[in-house]
């Protein structure tokens, strides 16, 4: 059986969190792709699931290695949307963690930051030139179409702020690590 | 000989290399570092797969046909080159072992005689 869950996530950590909780009531997910999660019912905490970026599209031949290579190592690729994958692993295998030291897992960080950090200047960039057109509109011309302009720029620059504070936790912890890396390894 | 092929190496590179002096595949790897280190280093997929891949790179090992049967999966071995470099890893090790017994065993029977014992 089925089912289909539609919902928005910004932050993949809460959302690597959700889908286990999830798990948790005995729900595995099987397939993603925009905003619709797909779920089976299978036994309660049968998988852990993990999500991963890869640096490449998921096409690429960089990118099949490395998938090929987490299958062999006993993971499962549950689906894959732009360049985040959805991992999951028996939960009978253990503890399920991709990277391991501090080198490997700053590197996966930076990568996460690398492609929110162009969505953000994106966002924000869209967000600020529709505010700034629908401003001038109102106050110097006293146009009321500027309110479209205001709104459109509105949405953008929100979406752009709340990705912001989700990079700045990940920005927080490579903080942390490049500190830890200094002295141990 | 580089100068960065002195320096020290990773936990993870270092159990790598040692555990490829028999032909293995990734997951034969992870299982065999697991069970080496009495299940205290775990090496994730995603650092595994970064780490073979610049010792591959490097030439510290290369693809090798796995001693398993059914296997389509890639197998790696150590090289010449990787043994040299784990040996030369071994002798620093034995410095740093040999400096730490000895500099602080002497100082536990100077500053601290009542702790007498801790070090080996």
């Amino acid at each position: 059986m089925k089912h289909i869950v539609w919902r928005p996530y910004w932050d993949y950590q809460k959302e690597e969190q959700w889908l286990n909780s999830m798990m948790a009531k005995g729900y595995a997910l099987s397939d993603y792709s925009w905003c619709r999660y797909v779920f089976e019912e299978a036994p309660v905490g049968a998988y852990v699931y993990k999500l991963d970026l890869l640096e490449r599209a998921p096409s690429a031949p960089e990118s099949l290695a490395y998938l090929r290579f987490l299958e062999e190592s006993g993971v499962q690729v549950v689906a894959t949307y732009m360049k985040w994958v959805y991992l999951r692993q028996p939960a009978h295998l253990g503890e399920f963690n991709l990277y391991t030291d501090r080198k490997s897992l700053l590197s996966h960080y930076k990568t996460i930051m690398r492609f929110w950090g162009i969505m953000i200047i994106l966002e924000i960039g869209i967000g600020l030139i529709n505010l700034f057109m629908g401003l001038m509109s109102v106050m110097m011309f006293g146009e009321t179409i500027g309110i479209v302009n205001l709104t459109i720029g509105a949405l953008p620059l929100l979406i752009g702020l709340l990705l912001l504070k989700m990079v700045i936790t990940i920005f927080l912890k490579v903080r942390d690590l490049k500190r830890e890396i200094d002295i141990m390894e | 000989m580089a100068a960065q092929e002195q320096s020290a190496l990773t936990e993870a590179v270092y159990y790598i290399l040692l555990t490829l002096v028999d032909p293995m595949h990734g997951y034969g790897i992870m299982q065999r570092v697991k069970v080496l280190s009495d299940g205290r280093v775990n090496l994730g997929p995603g650092t595994l797969y970064g780490a073979i891949n610049t010792l591959l790179e490097k030439g510290w090992i290369q693809a090798a046909s796995s001693a398993e049967e059914n296997s389509r999966q890639k197998a790696y071995l150590i090289t010449e080159r990787g043994l040299a470099v784990l040996a030369r890893e071994l002798l620093r090790l034995e410095e740093l072992l040999s400096h730490g017994r000895e500099i602080l065993s002497e100082a536990r029977a100077h500053r601290w005689p009542s702790s007498e014992g801790g070090v080996r």
